[in-house]
């Protein structure tokens, strides 16, 4: 579209001199001249067919990277278009924004979507997130992920009505406390890259979860401060109350004090947050409250 | 008394799930229930002679479909199941 725009605009300018429209040319024939010596690039994908009774298996996949976009979900994709099309994973927004496309990839969990294509060594390896029920291929079971977040309730529970309009105001300050916690996108990367929630999945919350409990704590302590000191005063009470709800419900042994704080949710992030951080002040809130 | 066959844990889990449906379909009309009853019933049988007992992973695949479905019955806004067949060549 640019590229038109672009065109329409020395077209109009110069008339009679066509040096931008030829640059452009000349600039596609170089780039289509220097993507022709192809580089071939194996991938080992984990395939598991539900009506199809058989043990999983790593199936390779050689494509020519030289055709392709950077990143692993292009490569998917170009593979699921070109060579077969019965491979199955979630993608949405391919720009790290839905989470959909969380997976495996050489080891480490991440979206494919943000993951760039090792072209150095020969062999990448993409399995679906590990320690989940597979669905197909690389789709898993998010079914108990979705169920302890909703558990913690992740909806703002007020028991004052809102003083005039239908928002709740909150002031700077009090919203950059969230940073940190509100780019979230429930991708799962971090749970699952967890050997505490490997081993108890059901019990343990999971540091998605834990951090959108905190998340929730502060949006508590945010609400309150726009209103006259009385109200503020009311307010503040049942702020307080509700954040002792919240503190009570994942006052567990299993729910929150399983993370040992191993950390490889950090290290998982595709957003670059420390969901073991944020664990952390639950438990320091946990002591002090 | 004659003495039952003693069944596995996957085994119990099945029958379990089974019952669950049936229970499930006691819930909805009578003309919806019979037809509940004939699609889950038939859906059952026919596992059970297609997939071999020592496929643990397909069994358990199909438990967790299984359970995720009868949730999604089980809700008073479910009115019925239906169900297609469509011939594999």
């Amino acid at each position: 579209m640019a590229r038109v725009l672009l065109r329409r605009a020395a077209a109009t300018a110069h008339p009679q001199t066509p040096s931008l429209h030829h640059l452009f040319r000349q600039l596609s024939t170089a780039a289509a001249a220097s993507a022709a010596p192809s580089k071939p690039k194996t991938f080992s994908i984990y395939r598991w067919d539900p009506n199809n009774p058989s043990q999983p298996t790593l199936k390779d996949y050689q494509i020519d990277l030289s055709d392709c976009g950077p990143m692993v979900l292009d490569a998917l994709i170009k593979i699921k278009n070109e060579v077969d099309p019965t491979l199955t994973f979630r993608r949405s927004c391919r720009e790290g924004i839905c989470g959909s496309c969380a997976m495996n990839i050489d080891g480490a969990n991440g979206l494919a979507c943000l993951t760039k294509i090792q072209s150095g060594s020969s062999n990448t390896t993409v399995s679906p997130l590990p320690h989940m029920y597979v669905i197909k291929d690389l789709v898993v079971d998010m079914t108990n992920f979705y169920s302890q977040y909703k558990s913690i309730e992740p909806w703002l529970k007020r028991k004052s009505k809102i003083e005039g309009g239908k928002e709740v105001l909150q002031s700077k300050k009090d919203r950059l406390k969230l940073d940190g916690m509100y780019e979230c996108i429930l991708c799962a990367c971090c749970s699952t890259s967890c050997p505490s929630y490997w081993w108890n999945p059901e019990s343990y919350l999971g540091p998605a979860a834990l951090l959108h409990a905190h998340r929730l704590r502060c949006n508590r302590g945010v609400q309150m401060m726009r209103f006259s000191p009385q109200v503020k005063q009311w307010i503040a009470d049942s702020r307080d109350e509700y954040t002792k709800e919240r503190l009570e419900a994942i006052n567990d042994e299993f729910k929150l004090y399983r993370c040992h704080t191993i950390l490889n949710c950090a290290r998982a992030c595709p957003k670059g947050l420390n969901p073991g951080q944020q664990i952390q002040k639950i438990k320091t809130l946990q002591i002090t409250k | 008394m004659a003495s039952r066959p003693k069944l596995s844990g996957l085994q119990k889990q099945v029958l379990g799930l089974y019952r669950g449906f049936l229970r499930a379909a006691r819930s909805k009309g009578p003309e919806e229930r019979q037809r509940i009853e004939s699609i889950v019933s038939a859906e059952f049988h026919q596992n059970s002679k297609n997939i071999d007992r020592k496929n643990f992973l397909q069994i358990e695949y199909l438990l967790r479909r299984g359970k995720k479905q009868l949730d999604q019955l089980k809700s008073p806004d479910t009115v019925g199941l239906s169900s297609f067949t469509f011939s594999q060549q």
